[in-house]
């Protein structure tokens, strides 16, 4: 019988299993950062165990509220800073390189295919772009995993999303992934790994593919996984080039950690992208999702553009794209965080930025902000938001506000208009 | 080991997520007590309010499908613990709530749908408790005169942190 991914990479990091149905995994990457590992670090020196499993294998950085907003935030990151300094952490970014967590490591190439990640961020899901298991803790899984470098999961099941057809003008990855959680529900992979394959995937660029694993958790999903290609490796070619001999060669290693043809499913879902429109939510729970042109007149207070779902150098493309030459609706504010000091550098040196500017958005520097309500764009009572992030949770990104979860683009042709506006005409 | 059981705090509706039982901007907070004030702040619900005295005197939670959906911040339990509140029961939760509830030594336990409605029988009885016993995995619902027991299952790592009191102390002595 064949494996998928997750059971392969189970099966290669498996300690013991101490209970039937229970995993304890050896882990290869434990990523940190200045919200969930202070309360692990404080846990961990009152047990008088202040100790790293392996320095090399743990990343930190301070990104959700960067610069710190207070003595709080700032009580907060200078824990983490202290603690990676008294640790020789060397893989820890701070002010000047920091960047959301999400986009910010995978551009360091720390993740590989068949590697086991864990962070105390739900988010963590986006690094099985690259064929990775990858999983989202809590403090107490991380503090463990801080400790002993190894986490206990159930193993999983896995459901095969077969995804096929060309993606149709102004639908992107984004789209893709509404669209499957609109289809499977917020628990329709409660305990489940979503396994992306088909022909839309193997198309798709990394950086679509961080956007589609992204938003697993928000159908529940432990992991999302896609299947390492060509196109992985070409990505991590500049981090890899001394362990290979060639790109063939890598390949053929990374591959094995592909899902084999006759791998036991838990369900198959077969997707086709070619007949999907820009979809936008509608509602509290990002299953509630509509074709953009199905909704009615939703007027907007802000346009934010940003996060580990779509801040990323393609995204910023896509809607500078849009945006080019335009201002946007005088009654919204929009707002630009590029996700990493490096997509920032890249999007000046494109030019991006003065579009973004000259169209009206306020730029901010790479932080999760204002996604999860924190500093950067908090909305007040009863505004609404138009938002390239991944959660529409009542009140998340600032009391009484209302969330719309798209794509850059449909965020971008909202701004313009002044309220939830399909992309298609602007490309 | 913790203590479980008392009076139940019923919120009838599936999906709550982390948001609505701790908000984000409470996330800054550097010591689970801190947390205290601000459970459930954000949880719009009739007849629910998250300042009330029945929210301040429970000891479990009764609730839906898919409980604690959305972020991994283990302060949802916490901001449960320093309430008091050291059990929740619903029909499923999210993988990394319930992995948290247990890796903390509380109990996240699940109830077929028809258990649930029974228990939720009980949502206007003033007196409304529910005594747990872990280790013979069952509970039992009372309240207006009535009285009902009620079986469930750990699985046996779960049951394990709750007896040992986390997972922290299990894994250093273990691994």
């Amino acid at each position: 019988m064949g494996k998928t991914t997750a059971e392969k990479i189970f099966e290669a990091h498996l300690v013991e299993e101490p209970f039937p149905g229970t995993k304890v995994l050896k882990l290869d990457v434990v990523l940190c950062h200045e919200i969930t590992t202070p309360i692990a670090i404080d846990d961990l020196i009152r047990r008088g165990k202040d100790r790293v499993f392996d320095p090399s294998r743990i990343k930190a950085v301070i990104d959700h509220v960067t610069p710190s907003k207070d003595s709080k935030t700032a009580t907060q990151a200078k824990i983490l800073r202290d603690w990676a300094r008294r640790h020789a952490i060397r893989d820890f970014f701070d002010i000047g390189a920091n960047g959301v967590c999400h986009a910010l490591f995978p551009e360091k190439g720390f993740i590989r295919p068949g590697n086991t990640v864990i962070m105390g961020d739900s988010h963590t899901c986006t690094h099985g772009a690259f064929g990775a298991f990858a999983a989202g803790i809590g403090t107490t899984d991380l503090e463990v995993g801080i400790l002993k470098g190894v986490c206990a999961f159930r193993q999983p099941k896995t459901i095969k999303f077969n995804v096929t057809g060309t993606l149709p003008k102004g639908v992107y990855a984004k789209d893709v992934i509404l669209h499957i959680i609109g289809k499977i529900g917020v628990n329709g992979a409660t305990d489940r790994v979503m396994e992306f394959h088909g022909e839309t995937i193997s198309a798709m660029t990394m950086e679509s593919r961080m956007t589609l694993c992204n938003m697993a958790i928000e159908a529940g999903g432990t992991s999302g996984i896609c299947q390492p290609d060509a196109t992985t490796v070409e990505f991590l070619w500049p981090f890899i080039q001394g362990e290979f001999a060639s790109k063939e060669a890598a390949l053929t290693e990374y591959s094995k950690w592909a899902a084999d043809a006759d791998a036991e499913y838990d369900q198959v879902i077969e997707i086709d992208v070619a007949t999907l429109q820009p979809i936008s939510t509608f509602g509290y729970k990002p299953d509630q999702v509509k074709f953009v042109a199905d909704l009615p007149d939703t007027p907007l207070d802000q346009v934010y553009l940003g996060s580990c779902t779509n801040g990323r150098l393609e995204d910023l493309r896509i809607a500078a794209h849009v945006l080019k030459g335009k201002r946007i609706a005088p009654t919204v504010r929009g707002i630009l965080s590029p996700a990493t000091p490096k997509i920032y550098q890249e999007a000046l040196h494109e030019g991006l930025i003065d579009i973004f500017m000259e169209a009206g958005f306020c730029i901010t520097n790479p932080t999760c902000g204002a996604c999860l309500g924190m500093s950067n764009g908090v909305l007040a009572e009863g505004e609404v938001c138009a938002s390239t992030t991944n959660r529409n949770f009542m009140g998340r990104m600032g009391k009484g506000g209302m969330v719309h979860l798209m794509s850059p683009a449909t965020a971008a042709a909202s701004a313009i208009e002044g309220k939830i506006a399909d992309p298609r005409k602007y490309l | 080991m913790k203590t479980f059981g008392g009076p139940a705090l019923f919120l009838d509706r599936s999906d709550i997520n982390t948001d609505e039982i701790i908000p984000a901007k409470y996330l800054t907070e550097i010591t689970k007590e801190d947390l205290k004030p601000y459970i459930l702040e954000d949880l719009k619900l009739p007849g629910f309010d998250p300042k009330g005295p029945r929210t301040k005197s429970a000891r479990v939670v009764v609730s839906r499908a898919n409980f604690g959906c959305g972020s991994s911040r283990e302060h949802a339990p916490w901001v449960f613990e320093v309430n008091g509140i050291t059990a929740v029961i619903a029909e499923s939760f999210a993988r990394i709530f319930r992995q948290n509830m247990f890796n903390c030594g509380m109990a996240a336990i699940e109830l077929p749908k028809a258990d649930l409605d029974q228990l939720f029988s009980h949502a206007g009885d003033a007196d409304a408790a529910i005594s747990i016993d872990i280790e013979a995995q069952s509970l039992t619902m009372s309240g207006g005169g009535k009285q009902k027991t009620f079986s469930f299952s750990l699985s046996p790592f779960d049951k394990a942190l709750v007896l040992a009191g986390g997972w922290v102390d299990y894994a250093d002595k273990n691994y």
